[in-house]
C-alpha cells in the first residue's frame, strides 16, 4: 500500500482581493521509499501543496470539499485534512512527517542552541528521556557528516555555515524517524559544491532510512540526481507526471519542454537560450481552459482556451494533461 | 590598435580589505579581494564565478567605487575618459558614476514600492542632473523602457504589479538610463525562475551587442556563465585561480577547483548519478586563510609544496591563466583527474 495519497486537492486563499486559487485539483500517490520530485516555478503551488500535507498553511486557506490527504501508517490511516486540534496534528508535524525548509538560517531559533532544539522536538514526538534524546541528536549530527558533533550540539545557528546548518536541519528532521520527509528547496540557498554534498547525503539517507521523500525544487538537474518520479506543476495544476527518466528524456507537456529548453546546457555552448514566452499570470487572472495556454506556442485556439485538458498516457506510468497529447489532436 | 587602448577596466594587484577587531586591542584586516589583476576589454561580457565568500561581489563593488580600494591599482578607460579608480573623488567620481552602473540580484528588494516605474527609471537622470526638462526626462525614460522591452503603460504602475522577470527589466532600465559604458550585473538572474532567466540573459546579451556596453557578470551558476560570457574568471578566497576565454575554460579546465565546480553541477541525466567529484569541506573564512595555496585543504591533489608556497599565476598565449603548482600534471591525465576520488 502506498504511503501517502492525495486526491483532488484544491486549495484557495481567502484574501481582500477575493479567493485566490493556489492548488487546483491535484492528485498523486507516494510509495514507501520513493522519492518524488515536485517541479515548477515560483507561484506554481508546489510549496503550498507540501504545506497542506502538514496543515501548515495560513488560517485563510480554504480546502476544496472533495480534497483528501491520507497518510497510510503502520498503525492506521490518518485523514490529514480532518485534523483540527494542534495536539492531533503532531503526527503530521514532525512525528510521521518531517520537513526541511529552504532557508536554514530562518528555520532555527537564533536564541536557542542547535542541541536544545533537537532535544525539544524529540521530547515532543518520542518517549525518550532528555539524556537519550541528547545521545540520539549527537549521533544524528555525526550521521549527516558534521564533524565534532558534541561541540556543534551546544552551538547556535549563527555559528554554523550554511551547508552545516542545512545538515543540522536534515539531522533534526530525521531524528524522529519520519515515514515521509518533505524537502522544500533544500539546496537552493547553497553553493554548487555544498549542494553536491547535500544531494549525496540525501541519496545515502534514503537508502538507510527508507522513507518516502517529496523533493520540491525548481532545478531539473537536482531532480534528475535525486528523484524516482517527477511531477511538474504550473499555476496550481499538475501538468505532467511520470518516472524521472521518461519525463526528462521525452517531456510530453509543452511547459516541461519549455523548462528543459530554457536551461543553459554545458555540452552545447552555442545553443540559444529559449525562454518560455511571457510571464506567469497573476493568480487573480487565472486563464480559462488549460492554464498554460497564454504562454504555450502550440496552443490551439478553441480547445485550449476553453476546456481544461484531461490526463492522457504518454508512456508507461507517464501521464500528461495536454490536449495535444490526446488522440484527436495528436501530431 | 594596441591591446591596452582597447581595455576598459584594468586592475593590477587590486586589494580590498576591511578592518576587523579580533580582541580588545587586536586589529586585523579581512582581505576580501587579495591581489587581483584583470583586463576587461571594451564591449566584453566578462564573467566572475565562485562560491559565496569568494569575494566576487566585493570585486564588482570595488570596480564601481562602492567600497574603498585598499591596495593596488584599477583604471577605467572608455576612450573618452580615463579614471584612476583608487583616487576618484568630487566631480570625477560623479562623472564615473554616470559611466559605471550596477544591476542588483533581487528585483523584489531593489525597487521602491512607493515609486512608479517611470519615477524609478527617471531617478538617476534627476539625481545626476542629466536632463533639463520633464519632457526630456520622459523621452529618455520611454526610450530606455523600449530598449528593455517594457510597455509604455507599465510606466504608470507600481512595482508590486510586476513579476520577477519584469521587475528585473525595470532594474536594468534604471541602470541603463544614464547611458553607462560599464555595467556590473551582480547575480542578476539568480533570483529568477529558469523560464524567465533565459529571457533576461538574452536581453543583457543584446544590450552588449547593440549598445556596446561592457558587462562584468557575477554569478555562482557556471552553466549561465558558460552561455553568456566571452571570458570567465574563477575566484576562490579573494584570488583568481583560473581565468580564460569561456570555451577554453569549459573544454579543458586546468585548476582542480574549477574542475570540482564543473563536476558539482547536477547532471540532467538520471543515469549519470554520483559522478560528482564532491569537494570536501567548505570555503574557509577569509580571516583565517590557509598557508600556501589557499585551496590546498580542499584539494584532492595537494602536495607539501602546496602547503608551503602560494602558486604563481601562469598565463599562456591564448590568455588562459591558471594559478596551481600541479596543473600540468593534472592535465596530462585528464581521465584520472576527473574521476579520482578525493583523497581522505
Amino acid at each position: 500500500m502506498s504511503l501517502l495519497s492525495v486526491e483532488n486537492l484544491t486549495l484557495q486563499f481567502n484574501t481582500d482581493e477575493g479567493l485566490i486559487t493556489a492548488v487546483d485539483d491535484v492528485s498523486f500517490t507516494l510509495e514507501r521509499g520513493e522519492v518524488m520530485g515536485l517541479v515548477g516555478e515560483s507561484g506554481s503551488g508546489k510549496s503550498v501543496t507540501a504545506k497542506a500535507l502538514m496543515m501548515l498553511n495560513a488560517s485563510n486557506a480554504v480546502y476544496g470539499g472533495d480534497s483528501r490527504i491520507t497518510l497510510h501508517l503502520d498503525d492506521g490511516d490518518v485523514d490529514v485534512l480532518a485534523l483540527r486540534r494542534a495536539r492531533d496534528m503532531r503526527v503530521v508535524r514532525g512525528g510521521a512527517v518531517s520537513m526541511i525548509f529552504q532557508e536554514p538560517m530562518a528555520s532555527f531559533a537564533p536564541a536557542l542552541t542547535i542541541g536544545s532544539q533537537m532535544v525539544e522536538q524529540l521530547q515532543v514526538h518520542t518517549d525518550l528521556s532528555k539524556a537519550q534524546a541528547r545521545e540520539l541528536s549527537v549521533e544524528m549530527l555525526n550521521r549527516v557528516g558534521i564533524s565534532d558533533a558534541s561541540t556543534r550540539f551546544n552551538q547556535y545557528a549563527f555559528e554554523l555555515s550554511g551547508g552545516m546548518r542545512q545538515r543540522a536541519m536534515i539531522a533534526m528532521a530525521l531524528s524522529t524517524k519520519p515515514r515521509l520527509l518533505i524537502a522544500d528547496e533544500p539546496t537552493t540557498a547553497l553553493d554548487v559544491t555544498i549542494q553536491a554534498q547535500v544531494i549525496q547525503l540525501m541519496q545515502e539517507l534514503v537508502k538507510d532510512f527508507g522513507m518516502g521523500i517529496i523533493f520540491i525544487t525548481h532545478d531539473l538537474g537536482v531532480v534528475a540526481q535525486t528523484a524516482d518520479k517527477v511531477s511538474v506543476m504550473y499555476l496550481g495544476r499538475m501538468v505532467e507526471t511520470g518516472p524521472v527518466r521518461e519525463v526528462l528524456r521525452n517531456p510530453a507537456h509543452p511547459y516541461t519542454q519549455g523548462l528543459l529548453d530554457a536551461l543553459p546546457k554545458l555540452d552545447d555552448l552555442d545553443a540559444p537560450l529559449k525562454p518560455v514566452p511571457g510571464d506567469i499570470p497573476s493568480p487573480l487572472e487565472r486563464p480559462s481552459g488549460c492554464v498554460f495556454h497564454t504562454r504555450c506556442d502550440r496552443a490551439l485556439f478553441d480547445i485550449c482556451t476553453a476546456t481544461v485538458p484531461d490526463w492522457s498516457r504518454a508512456g508507461r506510468a507517464h501521464r500528461v494533461a495536454c490536449h495535444l497529447n490526446t488522440g484527436d489532436y495528436c501530431a | 590598435m594596441s591591446p591596452i587602448s582597447q581595455t576598459l577596466i584594468s586592475t593590477r594587484d587590486l586589494q580590498v580589505g576591511f578592518p576587523i577587531r579580533k580582541g580588545p586591542f587586536q586589529k586585523d584586516i579581512l582581505k576580501a579581494v587579495d591581489g587581483i589583476s584583470i583586463d576587461i576589454p571594451r564591449g566584453a561580457f566578462f564573467g566572475v564565478v565562485g562560491e559565496s565568500g569568494s569575494g566576487k561581489t566585493t570585486l564588482g563593488r570595488a570596480l564601481l567605487q562602492a567600497v574603498p580600494v585598499t591596495g593596488g591599482s584599477a583604471t577605467y578607460d572608455d576612450g573618452a575618459q580615463r579614471f584612476d579608480l583608487g583616487t576618484l573623488s568630487g566631480a570625477a567620481l560623479k562623472d564615473y558614476r554616470r559611466r559605471a552602473q550596477l544591476i542588483f540580484q533581487d528585483p523584489y528588494a531593489a525597487l521602491s514600492p512607493r515609486m512608479t516605474v517611470r519615477d524609478i527609471i527617471a531617478e538617476p537622470l534627476e539625481v545626476m542632473g542629466l536632463t533639463k526638462t520633464r519632457e526630456e526626462t520622459d523621452a529618455r525614460v520611454r526610450e530606455v523602457a523600449a530598449t528593455c522591452r517594457l510597455n509604455l503603460e507599465h510606466l504608470r504602475r507600481f512595482p508590486h504589479a510586476f513579476s520577477g522577470g519584469q521587475r528585473q527589466r525595470i532594474s536594468i532600465a534604471r541602470a541603463l538610463v544614464c547611458g553607462p559604458r560599464f555595467v556590473v550585473a551582480d547575480e542578476a538572474v539568480a533570483a529568477l525562475d529558469v523560464s524567465i532567466q533565459a529571457d533576461i540573459l538574452n536581453l543583457l546579451k543584446s544590450l552588449q551587442r547593440e549598445l556596446g556596453i561592457t558587462f562584468l557578470f557575477i554569478s555562482h551558476d557556471l552553466s549561465v556563465v558558460a552561455h553568456t560570457c566571452d571570458h570567465v574568471a574563477v575566484m576562490y578566497l579573494g584570488r583568481i585561480v583560473e581565468s580564460a576565454p569561456t570555451r577554453a575554460l569549459f573544454h579543458a579546465p586546468r585548476h582542480p577547483y574549477t574542475q570540482a565546480l564543473f563536476s558539482a553541477i547536477p547532471s540532467l541525466d538520471p543515469d549519470d548519478r554520483g559522478r560528482a567529484q564532491v569537494l570536501k569541506g567548505e570555503i574557509p573564512s577569509p580571516t583565517n586563510q590557509p598557508s600556501g595555496c589557499t585551496f590546498h585543504p580542499r584539494c584532492a591533489f595537494a602536495s607539501d609544496l602546496c602547503k608551503r608556497a602560494a602558486p604563481e599565476a601562469e598565463k599562456d598565449a591564448s590568455g588562459h591563466m591558471v594559478s596551481c603548482h600541479h596543473w600540468q600534471d593534472l592535465m596530462r591525465t585528464p581521465a584520472e583527474a576527473s574521476t579520482a576520488a578525493p583523497a581522505q
